[in-house]
């Protein structure tokens, strides 16, 4: 998918080993930018929630929690975007099929929840054409 | 009763008032072992009035939901009654997103939720 060219301020791109620890590192960094470039609390929540949900879906669902795998993470910050692009070394998914949450047979279901929040919460979001490689973008909130 | 390690229990008459000493609900282990605590609220030690209190939360995962939803069978299966109060707006999002706030009894605070029982 074509992006448009942005003035990126911030960048880390890194391969962490695969435990949500590790990814928290990255992700409390590019909070920490995002609140010193005054984003809204709003959008960093979300941004928060979007990452958590994606790293615990490329390490738990993607790499099966393999310790020889790898989670390679690209995190961009510009001034009224963030990029976020989650790769792990699994067989990837077909993000379609994943059935409705909100379904009211499915509303007690106690998983399956994760890609429908970071969808909520993101501005656009998509899946390369294998499914372990997701990118995520949020732009900022308009006061 | 057992200790519980991620839990604060408080008996308010008959109610069990459960607070959560997370201020994130993300870690895999914390959220394994914070399900384990709330089913053994239920199935252990036979309390079949809870309420569970967000106030010290300030960020809740798709897998703690997860546990919430189990919790609330487990209640249904033994007859009790579940109600979650002081919702920070934000989680309150991830709730109405999920239609979760139509499965579980939402109040705005622990009083409200109190007199609902």
């Amino acid at each position: 998918m074509p992006m448009a060219e942005e003035h990126w301020i911030w960048r880390c791109d890194c391969k962490i080993a695969n435990d949500p620890g590790a990814g928290r590192q990255v992700l409390d960094e590019l909070l920490e930018r995002m609140n010193a470039e005054h984003w809204a609390q709003h959008d960093v929540y979300g941004v928060c929630l979007a990452m958590e949900e994606a790293l615990v879906n490329a390490i738990l669902h993607g790499n099966r929690l393999d310790a020889d795998k790898r989670v390679h993470i690209d995190c961009r910050l510009a001034p009224e975007l963030v990029r976020i692009e989650i790769t792990d070394e699994g067989d990837g998914f077909d993000p379609s099929t994943i059935p409705n949450p909100t379904d009211p047979e499915r509303l007690e279901c106690p998983s399956g929840r994760g890609v429908m929040l970071i969808k909520a919460f993101m501005s656009r979001v998509w899946y390369n054409a294998k499914g372990n490689s997701v990118v995520m973008e949020k732009g900022r909130e308009k006061a | 009763m057992a200790g519980y390690q991620r839990l604060d229990l408080n008996e308010v008459g008959d109610v069990t008032v459960v607070r959560f000493r997370d201020q994130k609900i993300v870690e895999d282990m914390n959220i394994q072992e914070l399900g384990q605590e709330l089913f053994r609220l239920v199935e252990a030690d036979r309390r079949d009035k809870l309420l569970l209190n967000f106030s010290s939360v300030d960020f809740l995962s798709s897998a703690a939901l997860g546990k919430l939803i189990t919790l609330d069978k487990k209640m249904k299966v033994h007859g009790g009654a579940l109600k979650l109060s002081n919702i920070r707006p934000e989680i309150y999002e991830v709730f109405a997103i999920t239609k979760l706030n139509r499965l579980f009894d939402i109040k705005d605070d622990e009083a409200d939720a109190l007199a609902a029982f």
